[in-house]
């Protein structure tokens, strides 16, 4: 007996089958076309790297929001404003590239597809990769309406939202539950993504095509303007890599082998429950 | 002590370049991409079609452009491309006042015709403020008055095989083998008879300037800023734009971007 305790070691849960299919297939090709939507729309960004509020950018005024560019401050500096507030970054944004030779660019070359200035290849890998992401929204959005995924594990009940207080603090202490639904913090932020961030970026890419703005003039009403829409567009990207930052981090603290697996074969392995038994395998 | 530090900065060396290939290797891995005519490329450029028809399909008969007010014309529009073309044929006309200026449509019409800028002037004028979104990002409003391309076409009347029209233009972007090539674009019929395409003679209330397409800019609202030429000299009513240029309808579909550019 105590032999076979000691087999199975720290005690175990058992394992469950948390990811349907739609949810692992939609993960990974969502992960896939973000990553091609990001690189070809700081390629797009960079043939105009600055960011305005408003119907147009002002040339003769000044509404811009936020600007990378080269200054000449003994030697070319890439320089990035924000707000009327300015800071040196070259080798990031502005100025970048090999030491000898730098280029002027918003982005450098190893942020965006193809790595060097083509605007024309930007647009056709966004677009293309634009649709894709539509499709699987939409794919993901019925098979989650209609088998009850969306309800029962994204929407949050009255009670995940009376321990909101309880899983920030174990989540700021780095103490994770893993039960077989998501916790509060995981439905608002996966619900923000879908819900608010992935139908935002649509809509403000959207808003930016003068045909869409024939066909729904309101775009630009609810932006406030074809510039300000291209600047949410951004901030929303912003967002977006925050987004995957914390979440690869949540991966590896929670544990990254049996994170990965329930996205990948759906089984995943959640905590004793008090008063049951550990699971013995021989 | 040196041999220490030697290391240690070779050890730093190494790790940077291997940090370095790993990024720029990974990035480079995909310039395949930008590779025109390629089988990906053709793929991938599938999608352009898809927005061309779902917006066509969505887009009501129609429907306009977004238009403003007079107070939210805060600037000139800004002169981008070419703003100052150099043919031969162009100076002699500018030097004029552009007095001698014939705009000739021709091709697949009943009969063939051309315009002084007097006879443009004097046709039905429609005057909108508009904003002019380029494919770099940037957006400017001006007002634009000129003759609706769709009273032209009414006078010329277009033959049943015609599709498209070309633009042909008087500048040029680029040298080829054999000479400058001259911009041309292209638009379907849908876009030609559209109320807001103008024969644009006008620029916020001033004749239309050098820098932004004098004497006659096509404007074309709901596309992009590559989809309204400046400087035509002649509107050709085809039945497929492949033989002109790449065959891709246009200079800059020619270099790779989007025939549509309504997005």
């Amino acid at each position: 007996m105590n032999e076979i305790i000691v087999k199975a070691g720290r005690q175990q849960g058992p394992l469950i089958r948390r990811q349907s299919i739609w949810t692992r297939v939609t993960h990974w090709t969502w992960a896939i076309w973000l990553f091609f939507l990001l690189l070809s729309g700081l390629q797009i960004f960079n043939a105009h790297p600055a960011l305005y509020i408003g119907q147009e950018s002002g040339f003769a005024y000044d509404n811009a929001v936020l600007r990378m560019d080269a200054v000449d401050r003994h030697g070319p500096r890439g320089q990035t404003t924000i707000f009327g507030r300015s800071f040196d970054t070259t080798g990031l944004f502005g100025l970048s590239g090999p030491a000898d030779h730098p280029r002027v660019r918003g982005f450098p070359a190893a942020l965006t597809i193809p790595s060097y200035q083509d605007l024309a290849t930007g647009r056709v890998i966004h677009f293309f990769f634009a649709w894709l992401l539509v499709a699987t929204l939409l794919v993901w959005l019925c098979a989650g309406l209609i088998s009850g995924h969306i309800r029962r594990d994204l929407v949050p009940t009255g009670r995940d939202l009376a321990h909101l207080p309880r899983d920030v603090a174990a989540h700021a202490r780095l103490r994770f539950h893993h039960g077989r639904g998501y916790n509060v913090l995981q439905k608002l932020s996966y619900g923000a993504v879908l819900f608010v961030l992935l139908p935002l970026m649509v809509l403000t890419g959207l808003a930016m095509s003068p045909g869409m703005d024939a066909v729904w003039p309101w775009l630009l009403e609810v932006f406030g303007g074809r510039q300000t829409a291209r600047s949410i567009h951004f901030l929303g990207m912003t967002l977006l890599v925050l987004f995957f930052i914390v979440h690869i981090l949540m991966v590896l603290a929670a544990g990254p082998i049996n994170e990965l697996r329930s996205m990948i074969s759906g089984w995943y392995r959640i905590d004793p429950e008090p008063g049951l038994k550990p699971e013995i395998k021989s | 002590m040196s041999g220490i530090t030697l290391s240690r900065r070779r050890l730093l060396g190494l790790g940077a370049a291997t940090l370095s290939g790993l990024t720029l290797g990974g990035c480079d891995r995909l310039d395949f991409l930008g590779e025109r005519g390629s089988d990906v490329r053709s793929y991938l450029e599938a999608a352009n079609d898809v927005t061309y028809r779902v917006q066509r399909l969505l887009m009501r008969e129609g429907a306009l452009a977004p238009e403003y007010a007079e107070t939210e014309i805060r600037q000139g529009q800004r002169p981008n491309g070419s703003t100052d073309p150099q043919s031969p044929a162009y100076l002699a006309l500018r030097d004029n006042h552009f007095e001698d200026y014939r705009l000739a449509i021709t091709g697949l019409v009943e009969r063939e015709k051309s315009y002084s800028l007097a006879e443009l002037r004097n046709m039905p004028s429609r005057t909108q403020i508009t904003r002019h979104d380029c494919v770099e990002g940037w957006s400017c409003i001006a007002k634009w008055t000129g003759t609706p391309l769709s009273v032209v076409l009414d006078e010329v009347k277009l033959k049943p095989a015609a599709r498209y029209l070309v633009f042909h233009c008087f500048d040029s972007l680029d040298e080829g083998p054999s000479g400058p090539i001259r911009y041309y674009e292209s638009c379907d019929l849908i876009d030609a008879r559209h109320p807001q395409t103008i024969l644009a003679y006008g620029l916020n209330g001033q004749t239309l300037p050098v820098a932004n397409g004098a004497p006659v800019r096509v404007r074309i609202e709901r596309a992009l800023g590559y989809k309204q030429p400046k400087y035509v000299h002649t509107i050709e009513a085809v039945d497929s734009f492949s033989r002109f240029g790449l065959g891709k309808g246009g200079f800059w579909e020619d270099q790779g971007y989007d025939w549509y550019g309504g997005v």
